[in-house]
Order: C-alpha cells, then sequence, then structure tokens
C-alpha cells in the first residue's frame, strides 16, 4: 500500500515535471528569438567589458622639437627632415633668416607597436643621434581605464665637431650626451592633449667644475585642434639650471594632415633640433624677435606589410 | 497512466520540435572595405566580425567595431578612425535585417543558396536601408554567407576633401562570415 502510493507520488511529480519542461518549451518559443534585442544588449555589455585604447593623442611622433607620445607603427619607416631658418630678427640682409638653415634628417623605425627606434643626423654641432622610445601605459576606457599614457624615451649624441685643441687628451666618450625622458600624456577629448615630459640631459664633460653633467628640465606641450586637418601645437621646457647664455626652448606650431602624413609648420627659439641642443643649448629669446621659422616633414614608408592585408 | 505520460513526452519532445529555432554564430567573420581609388590605395580588412542568424526567421545581425580594421600602416588607421569615422563617438557598424529568400534555405542539405538581404545599415551613427544579394554556402550543416555591395560614403555623414579624389565616393564591403 505504502509503495502504491509511493509510485502514485512519483508518477504525479513526473507528469508535474514534464508539464513544466513543456510549459517552458512553449514559452520559450512562443515569442521568437530577437537578435536585435540581443545586439542591443551586447553593445552594453562590450561598452563596458571591451578596452578601448585612446588613439592619436597626438599627430605624430615629435610635438615641435621633442619626442610626442606617439609612436610609429609597427614596420614603418619614417623619413623626417626637421628644418629650421635663421632667426626672424637677422633683416633683410638675411632674407629674414631664410638664407640660413639648421637641419636634422632622420629615419625612425617601429620594431612593434611599444617600441621605436631612430636614428639622425643635425647640421648644429655636427652631431649623429640615436634613440629608443618605449610605450610603458597606453590611455584607454572601458574595462581597463587608464587615464594618461606613459613612455620612456633615451637619446644618445655623439658630436663630431671640431673643437679647439686642449692640453689634455679627449677620449671618444668626451662627445657623448645622452638625454632620457619620461613622457606622460592624456587627450581630453577629442580637441585638446597635454603631455608632461620630465628630462634628464648628462653630459659626459663639461667645461668647468661648476656646471653639474646631469640637467633637470620639465617639459610640457599641447596639442589644441582647430579643424579635421589642422591642429596648434605648443611646447616648453623649464630648465632647472639653465647653461650660462641659453634659455628655455619655447615653440608654437600647426600640425597639418596631409593625406599620408604630417606637415609641421612653427616658430622657435631654438637652433638645434636634437634633445641636447633644443633643450639645453637655446641660444635665441622670443622677446628679441630671435626667433626661426621651421618645418619638418615626414614620408612613411611600409616596410612591414600587416599580414591580414595581403 | 503510463499512457498519459508516453503522450506527454512526445507531445512535449514535438512542441521543442515545431517551434526550435537555431541561431547560427560567429565571432571572426571578416569584411574587408576598399574605397581605393587611381591614386591611393584605401583598403582595410576587419577579421573580428561578430554576427549572429536566425534559420527559421532569417534574421541577421552583423557588428564591427570600427577600431579592428586593419589597414597597410597605421597612419592610415590613425586618419580612418579621427578624421572619417570619428570612431571614439561611434564606435561600432551594424548591419541589422533579414534574410528575405530565408525559406528557401535548407540548413540541412549541403549546397549553395542565393540570398538576399534587406535591413538598416548602421555606419557614422547614420542609418540607411540596404539592400544586398550574396551567396550561403552550406556545408556539414555549417553556412557561410559570402556577399559583395557598395557604399556611398557621403550617405553616411563622413565628410573630407580627399572623398571624391583619392578615396573612391563608393566603398566596396565584402562580408565573408563562417557560422558554427
Amino acid at each position: 500500500m505504502k509503495l502504491f502510493v509511493r509510485m502514485i507520488r512519483f508518477q504525479g511529480g513526473l507528469i508535474a515535471l514534464l508539464i513544466g519542461i513543456c510549459a517552458t518549451a512553449f514559452k520559450a518559443n512562443a515569442q521568437n528569438v530577437d537578435l536585435f534585442k540581443m545586439q542591443d544588449e551586447q553593445n552594453k555589455k562590450d561598452a563596458k567589458e571591451k578596452t578601448d585604447i585612446t588613439t592619436s593623442i597626438f599627430k605624430t611622433t615629435r610635438l615641435i622639437n621633442g619626442q610626442s607620445i606617439e609612436n610609429t607603427g609597427a614596420g614603418i619607416l619614417d623619413l623626417k627632415i626637421s628644418h629650421r631658418f635663421g632667426t626672424v630678427n637677422s633683416g633683410a640682409y638675411n632674407f629674414y633668416g631664410l638664407d640660413q638653415a639648421s637641419m636634422r634628417i632622420g629615419l625612425d623605425y617601429g620594431i612593434t607597436d611599444r617600441l621605436e627606434i631612430g636614428v639622425g643626423r643635425s647640421t648644429y654641432n655636427k652631431e649623429f643621434d640615436g634613440f629608443f622610445k618605449l610605450r610603458i601605459l597606453r590611455q584607454s576606457t572601458g574595462k581597463v581605464n587608464m587615464p594618461i599614457s606613459i613612455s620612456i624615451a633615451s637619446t644618445a649624441m655623439l658630436s663630431t665637431i671640431k673643437g679647439p685643441s686642449v692640453s689634455y687628451p679627449i677620449n671618444f666618450s668626451d662627445h657623448l650626451n645622452f638625454a632620457n625622458q619620461v613622457l606622460i600624456a592624456r587627450k581630453f577629448g577629442d580637441y585638446f592633449s597635454f603631455q608632461l615630459t620630465p628630462t634628464m640631459v648628462h653630459y659626459n664633460i663639461v667645461a668647468t667644475k661648476a656646471i653639474p653633467n646631469d640637467l633637470y628640465s620639465l617639459g610640457t606641450g599641447f596639442r589644441l585642434r582647430l579643424s579635421k586637418r589642422v591642429n596648434l601645437t605648443g611646447e616648453y621646457y623649464y630648465q632647472q639650471h639653465p647653461l650660462q647664455g641659453y634659455h628655455n626652448p619655447v615653440s608654437l606650431g600647426f600640425d597639418i594632415e596631409t593625406g599620408g602624413h604630417v606637415f609641421q609648420l612653427h616658430f622657435t627659439n631654438s637652433t638645434g633640433i636634437n634633445e641636447r641642443s633644443f633643450i639645453t643649448q637655446t641660444d635665441g629669446r622670443w622677446q628679441n624677435g630671435a626667433v626661426h621659422f621651421g618645418f619638418n616633414i615626414s614620408r612613411v614608408f611600409t616596410i612591414v606589410k600587416r599580414k591580414s592585408v595581403k | 497512466m503510463k499512457k498519459a505520460i508516453l503522450s506527454l513526452i512526445l507531445f512535449s519532445g514535438m512542441c521543442f520540435q515545431l517551434h526550435a529555432q537555431k541561431i547560427y554564430s560567429t565571432k571572426t567573420g571578416q569584411i574587408k572595405f576598399n574605397a581605393s581609388s587611381p591614386l591611393e590605395k584605401v583598403a582595410a580588412v576587419n577579421d573580428q566580425v561578430d554576427s549572429k542568424m536566425v534559420d527559421k526567421t532569417g534574421q541577421i545581425v552583423f557588428s564591427v567595431l570600427i577600431k579592428s580594421f586593419r589597414f597597410e600602416n597605421q597612419l592610415m588607421e590613425d586618419h580612418f578612425n579621427e578624421n572619417y569615422m570619428e570612431s571614439s563617438k561611434f564606435p561600432k557598424a551594424e548591419f541589422r535585417g533579414y534574410i528575405t529568400n530565408a525559406s528557401t534555405l535548407n540548413f540541412a542539405k549541403d549546397g549553395k543558396y542565393p540570398v538576399n538581404f534587406d535591413g538598416t545599415l548602421t555606419i557614422h551613427g547614420v542609418q540607411q536601408k540596404v539592400t544586398a544579394s550574396g551567396i550561403m554556402a552550406i556545408e556539414g550543416a555549417k553556412p557561410t554567407i559570402s556577399g559583395l555591395f557598395k557604399v556611398k560614403i557621403k550617405d553616411y555623414g563622413i565628410t573630407g576633401s580627399y572623398i571624391g579624389n583619392k578615396i573612391a565616393d563608393e566603398a566596396e564591403i565584402s562580408v565573408n562570415c563562417k557560422y558554427e
């Protein structure tokens, strides 16, 4: 008898279960699957769960004279020609500076999207330079919310200009100088970007004991978007101990995008173009009109094509 | 009693079968974009296309992140995102619509079927009605959709002096999605 009741209970339960399954099956299928709704939900989820890296904080790898937070993409070779005319205040005889020139020609290459290397040669002090720039952090929103981008850059410079003859022996290392920089940048919306660049320039040899070998400075720079193709840029380095006779570099310019490359036009009080010369050996002053008109042009070549776009 | 249970099982089985809708999906579909002109090659590939489709209703959705389009070089990618697509404002492009001849498709049988799409394409935040045709190849109950259609870039509020010059007026979009 007990067994019979149990059987009935069991069967009753089973029936109820089956009816339940059947009902849910109906329920699930009564309304058709709506992919559009699913997509709406997916979009909401993606906005939270995907990381969106902020790109184009600056338009190119140089702010004006100095490094910007941007890197040359992987597999891309960038030929850069930077040109500074003479100072505007040099008068009609020198055609307001256009008769003279200081220039740097360089090649930058992106080994990966994070690591860029480059070499260059400047007329100012007949210097060679080589550098690397490595992205440490990238500004992003979404799952990973990173407020700033950080890169490090390190440049070695070799001066080959013949100096006055001296009584002591000169070593190869005496011609070498270095610059180490931390680049900290943030893009505020689509229109404004700002960069801070703590910098240490190291001289292997200095003229007197009183001059420190390590010269610290703080660089600042911005980009303001004026239109889709034109951006206003500015750059200023504050030096803790400016060398005697030299001033802080101040530059203002425009970045103009022309299809495949960026054309930079600017006014600067620096004559030299590598880190040592423009940060620590800027001889002009804006208030005296000792300002150079200049431009940077670059041409990119795709050396290693991305696999997917062949 | 046993008969009742049996009939219930049968019935529930039937109602499953009658209403079963299968969602085919992929997250690794491919969309190629080509707006090349004689002056410049403007082409990109996106291998992370998210697409879903329902076999019975023919409802179909494609979704792509604009930032995952890969160009020949990074500079073009930056310009594409920043100046043309404004991808920080409009991160995705979407197509939502229907395969209008879904009833003629037999997902169980291998073969190639012509398919017609009708729906809304959203690019750069602008919606446009779009019809297109393509081919669905079914192999081992797994469909693959391929198709090619053209969009007028200016229809989607994308502006720039290079469009119609270095960049073609019309972009050719080709789709290749293998569903599971």
